[in-house]
């Protein structure tokens, strides 16, 4: 078994990648607030463009999103089916008006407005995609923790992220390991047992999985422990970017993209930009 | 509440392992395509063994990176309810003294009535009602998709949780009770 | 006099689930600066010991205290975990469960970031300190492209960096290949030199620990402290008949004057000593071309090319890294390799599957917690013949005479989470034993066993050999391949350096080197005596010794 390919960091000198952690965090946070508030489709469009911008300053290739973004296109699709199947009439609910295209059935006819509103759900859910591409592939995990706790969240609790990026390839090491002894012990996990086998087979790799992490648990934390972990209100950080003018910078210009999106979308009092009121 | 080291550990590692779990282990359900995911019986798992903030911590940090990884974006609603279900199963932690080997009749009725409870009330009110008012998505569809997930996992949770407090709940050994036998 | 860092007062200890005290009666004085050796049977309470010492007792073990701990002249009773890290640095056996930071450098600087110290005075002192353990190369490397031995510094690095006065080494050596393993008590050594530390030492491999000289050697058994100590190079002596007196200087045999041993020992050394025949048995296992890589950009075996013979005991040697344990994944089909042939008693096993290998050939793996998936001791042993539908009597019958071979009867009835490490490794050996398959690979089967169960298990290995079944075991314990194995199979960088009897692996130099192995104490022994084959006179050791061993009365 071959281990699944992960989004993660990829090291890179560009302008994107030397910004501080904790300006990209909050870039990213700023920014998925403002997509799912705003249902603008001006305002989304310009959001779109302005990240595949930063995506090329970050020079970040094709191929190495290519898969992530068809599994993204291809979620999108099925939702966007699944909400016409329950409800045909959403756009024209929304937006007041009725322009039939053409008809399936009494039920099931294809209107402008619904068309529109498909095509602003799927905006609305792809402009947050290539943000947390950026921020995945620009961060260094070992600055997230140092990041998180520069957003003001406890250092206890970011380096509890820390630690599960540490550990993720060791836990899938593990799995591997247990898996492989437990096929060698006569454990069958193909396809062709009973149902009863199968769940018996799994449960013999899970159940030791859970239990050596318990074990990695009491180790690990007696090894903080052991080190001074907690000892303080506050801790410091090796790997912490220090910040820079261009961090400045980038958070002013942030700070007025979101008063700018915020003010098209709801200066009108209404979250939906309506191209079709006379 | 101050959280001590081995519940930050636990956090950490839990949230590792549950992502394993969530790609490699899953039991196939009997019904074609549709696999019973062992990793949110790991969830209330921890949540009990290591309380409320932990169980939201976990369902948080796990989803949103299951998500982050995976999908390569963020959804922000089930993140938040998976947060949320993780606490309310955590609240359990109070009233199950797991550490000391205990887990009778008694414990696993409380066990599954706060995991009924929190899936029932996350997936099956808080998840459509975050769906629609960030995604404005129709709430038939979103109440159905709701109420689906949130019987999987109760249905898990039920069984396979259950199954993992009980064998931990063997391995606490009591005071005084080992002794080499000849 | 110097000062006392560490005492013990009738001191004893009882974990919360036992009945009887793991520490009886300790009282042990450490001073200031010395270097003390703590070894004694798997189980006995070193750990025990080093958990009160850096508080993790009462910390996190929670169990009864009675008598007094005195560190730096304080009561440890009032001593928090936090206080104590200040003066005792300690490092665990398990170099990943240390090894908190995502890099290097962070995990180095871990102990300053929880003193908040701030980055420009972090930053010189972790290149300071990685300079003095030489990793500074790899600050930025993550802990999976790190081998065993830089882990192991990395870990070091990391408690030196905070000043502390005392050292604690909970079996440092368990899974480094000798010549890391000797780089590491070089590297201890110097460091305590340098900074006046104490060093405590918690270990088996009492021969690799001595290569620098210790100024105590602390044994326990059942929780209690005796004292005695015999390396292999003493026991040399002894045979022949050498008076070991406390001014022969025997923390190392460099050390030695040779004026007292050439004599009797050169005498002994010309004894006539009978040799075994080496028997000819026919083919069970062989690789031919064998080559594999996990990812396309390095290849970690290449083409690699032996046979193994019915009943043999065949050991696998190599540094850390070298590709031993991915070996043996490739024989058990755990991996597939990407190029050449597995053959099975004339039969290739490509596209055999796992289980049905599993059959013919037992696998002890590593690390005993990827292998443990029950809860209890009897269900752990049992458990693939319960797989295999056996009668419940049957089952029973057998797990009990497995778990006597490994000496673990007396605990049968316990959870496995509360044994100690040695005693989990022996009771992965009982569920691979119990279903008698033919071959038995072992990965690391003695590290972290004391010598009584050490010997326990190669005796009973070499019990099975004899009842026919063949054996491959991977070691880092030239000790052991020396004692017990006729063959020896050397790789280094994935690539098979040498096949040959373990005597002459150990005494070539071109074979040892590029191996990371270590030649025997015997040899620096022979060449204090001035010999001029080294190679015989470990063979003649050798021999003897299992005549010895095979005489009940030992000399
Ligand atoms: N958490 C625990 N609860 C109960 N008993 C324990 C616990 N840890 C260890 N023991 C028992 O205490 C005894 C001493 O254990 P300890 O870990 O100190 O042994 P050790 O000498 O370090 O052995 P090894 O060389 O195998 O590591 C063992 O018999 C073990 O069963
Ligand atoms: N699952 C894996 N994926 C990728 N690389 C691996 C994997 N397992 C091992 N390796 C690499 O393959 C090489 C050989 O590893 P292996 O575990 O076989 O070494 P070893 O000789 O058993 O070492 P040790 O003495 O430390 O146990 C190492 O460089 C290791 O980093
Ligand atoms: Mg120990
Ligand atoms: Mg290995």
């Amino acid at each position: 078994m071959s281990s699944v390919k992960m989004l993660s960091y990829i090291k890179r000198d560009t302008p994107v990648h030397n910004l501080c952690g904790v300006t990209k965090l909050v870039v990213f946070l700023a920014w998925t607030i403002v997509c799912m508030l705003s249902y603008d489709t001006r305002v989304l469009l310009v959001t779109l463009c302005f990240s595949l911008i930063i995506f090329k300053l970050a020079r970040i290739r094709w191929r190495e999103v290519r898969f992530v973004l068809a599994f993204i296109g291809f979620f999108l699709l099925l939702n966007d089916v699944a909400i016409y199947i329950f409800s045909p009439e959403e756009g024209v609910n929304i937006y007041g008006t009725r322009h039939v295209l053409f008809q399936f059935s009494s039920r099931y006819t294809v209107t402008k407005e619904q068309l529109f509103y498909l095509f602003n759900v799927t905006l609305k859910y792809l402009t947050v995609v290539p943000v947390a591409l950026l921020f995945l592939i620009t961060t260094d995990p070992s600055e997230f923790a140092a990041s998180l706790s520069g957003i003001g969240i406890t250092y206890r609790i970011s380096y509890a992220v820390s630690i599960t990026l540490r550990y993720i390839a060791d836990i899938q090491n593990d799995f591997h390991n247990i898996s492989q002894a437990q096929q060698a012990r006569g454990v069958d996990l193909s396809k062709n047992v009973s149902l009863k086998k199968r769940i018996s087979g799994i449960a013999s790799i899970a159940v030791p999985l859970i239990f050596s992490s318990l074990e990695r648990i009491d180790l690990i934390s007696n090894a903080m422990d052991l080190r001074g972990f907690g000892k303080h209100k506050i801790r410091t950080w090796y790997s912490a970017r220090p910040f820079k003018t261009a961090d400045y910078i980038v958070l002013a210009g942030m700070v007025l993209f979101v008063l700018v999106g915020l003010y098209v979308t709801f200066h009108d009092g209404e979250r939906f930009f309506n191209p079709f009121v006379p | 509440m101050k959280l001590n080291t081995r519940t930050i550990v636990a956090i950490g590692i839990g949230a590792a392992v549950f992502l394993v779990l969530n790609r490699f282990v899953s039991i196939p359900s009997g019904i074609p395509n549709t696999t019973i995911n062992t990793a949110y019986a790991f969830l209330a798992f921890l949540a009990v063994l290591f309380g409320p903030i932990a169980g939201a911590l976990v369902g948080f940090i796990d989803h949103a990176l299951t998500d982050a990884t995976a999908y390569g974006s963020i959804w922000w609603s089930w993140v938040i309810v998976s947060a949320f279900v993780g606490a309310i199963i955590g609240l359990a932690w109070k009233r199950i003294d797991i550490e000391k080997g205990i887990f009778g009749g008694k414990e696993i009725l409380t066990f599954n009535i706060y995991q009924i409870v929190a899936n029932a009330v996350g997936w099956g009110l808080l998840a459509p009602v975050l769906d629609i008012i960030i995604y404005a998505e129709p709430s038939d569809k979103v109440f159905l998709q709701g109420a689906v997930a949130g019987l999987a996992n109760i249905v898990t949770i039920a069984v396979i949780g259950t199954i993992f407090l009980a064998i931990y709940a063997k391995t606490r050994t009591k005071t005084g009770s080992l002794s080499k036998e000849s | 006099m110097k000062k006392t860092v560490i005492e013990f007062r009738n001191f004893s200890f009882k974990y919360r689930a036992q009945v009887q005290n793991t520490l009886t009666d300790i009282n042990l004085t450490i001073a200031q600066g010395e270097k003390i050796l703590i070894a004694g049977a798997s189980g006995s309470g070193k750990s025990t010991i080093g958990h009160c010492i850096n508080g993790l007792i009462p910390h996190y073990y929670k169990g009864e205290i009675t008598g007094n701990l005195f560190i730096q002249g304080k009561d440890a009773a009032a001593l928090e975990i936090f206080d104590r890290s200040k003066m005792i640095g300690t490092v665990l056996q398990d170099s990943d469960g240390q090894f908190v930071g995502q890099t290097v450098g962070e995990d180095i600087a871990f102990a300053l970031e929880n003193d908040c110290v701030g980055q420009n005075e972090m930053i010189p002192r972790v290149s300071r300190v990685s300079r003095l353990v030489d990793i500074e190369q790899h600050l930025h490397a993550a802990p999976q492209d790190l081998s065993g031995g830089q882990k192991q510094r990395v870990s070091l690095a990391g408690v030196l960096v905070d000043n502390v006065e005392i050292l604690l080494f909970d079996e440092p050596l368990a899974n480094l290949d000798p010549a890391t393993g000797r780089y590491a008590m070089e590297m201890i050594d110097d460091l305590a030199h340098e900074t006046g530390a104490t060093v405590i030492i918690i270990e088996h491999r009492i021969e690799d620990v001595l290569w620098r000289p210790v100024d105590r050697v602390v044994l326990i058994d059942e929780g209690k402290i005796i004292r005695d100590t015999s390396p292999l190079y003493v026991t040399a002596l002894s045979y022949a008949g050498i008076q070991l007196t406390e001014g022969m200087r025997l923390s190392h045999p460099s050390r030695i004057d040779p004026e007292t041993i050439q004599e009797p020992l050169s005498c002994w050394y010309r004894q006539e000593i009978k040799e075994e025949p080496a028997p000819n048995r026919d083919i069970v296992l062989t690789l031919s071309d064998v080559s594999f890589s996990y990812t396309a950009d390095r290849e970690v075996l290449h083409k690699i090319s032996f046979d193994i013979r019915r009943n043999e005991m065949t050991a696998i040697v190599g540094k850390n890294g070298a590709g031993k344990s991915t070996l043996c994944k490739l024989i058990c089909g755990f991996e597939k390799p990407t190029d050449g042939k597995i053959m099975l008693a004339g039969k290739d096993l490509n596209g055999v599957s796992i289980r049905e290998r599993a059959d013919k050939i037992g696998f002890v793996m590593q690390n005993p917690n990827q292998m443990i998936s029950q809860i209890m001791i009897r269900d752990e042993v049992g458990f693939t013949l319960k797989l295999r539908d056996m009668p419940k009597d049957e089952i029973s019958d057998s797990v009990n005479e497995s778990l006597q071979i490994c000496g673990l009867y007396p605990f049968r009835n316990w959870p496995i989470s509360a044994l100690s490490y040695g005693q989990k490794k022996r009771v992965t050996i009982a569920s691979i034993l119990v279903q008698k398959p033919e071959i038995i690979i072992l990965d690391e089967p003695t590290a972290g066993q004391d010598f009584r169960h050490y010997t326990e298990i190669m005796e009973f290995l070499q019990s099975l050999q004899q009842r026919g079944i063949t054996i491959l075991l991977i070691t880092h314990d030239m000790h052991l391949i020396l004692e017990y194995t006729k063959r020896a199979v050397v790789i280094a960088d994935g690539r098979l350096i040498a096949d040959d009897s373990p005597a002459r692996v150990l005494t070539d130099e071109s074979i040892i080197k590029p191996a990371n192995l270590k030649e025997t104490s015997l040899l620096t022994l022979a060449d204090k005596a001035g010999f001029e084959d080294p190679f015989d006179f470990v063979k003649h050791f050798i021999a003897a010794d299992r005549e010895a061993r095979h005489t009940p009365c030992h000399p």
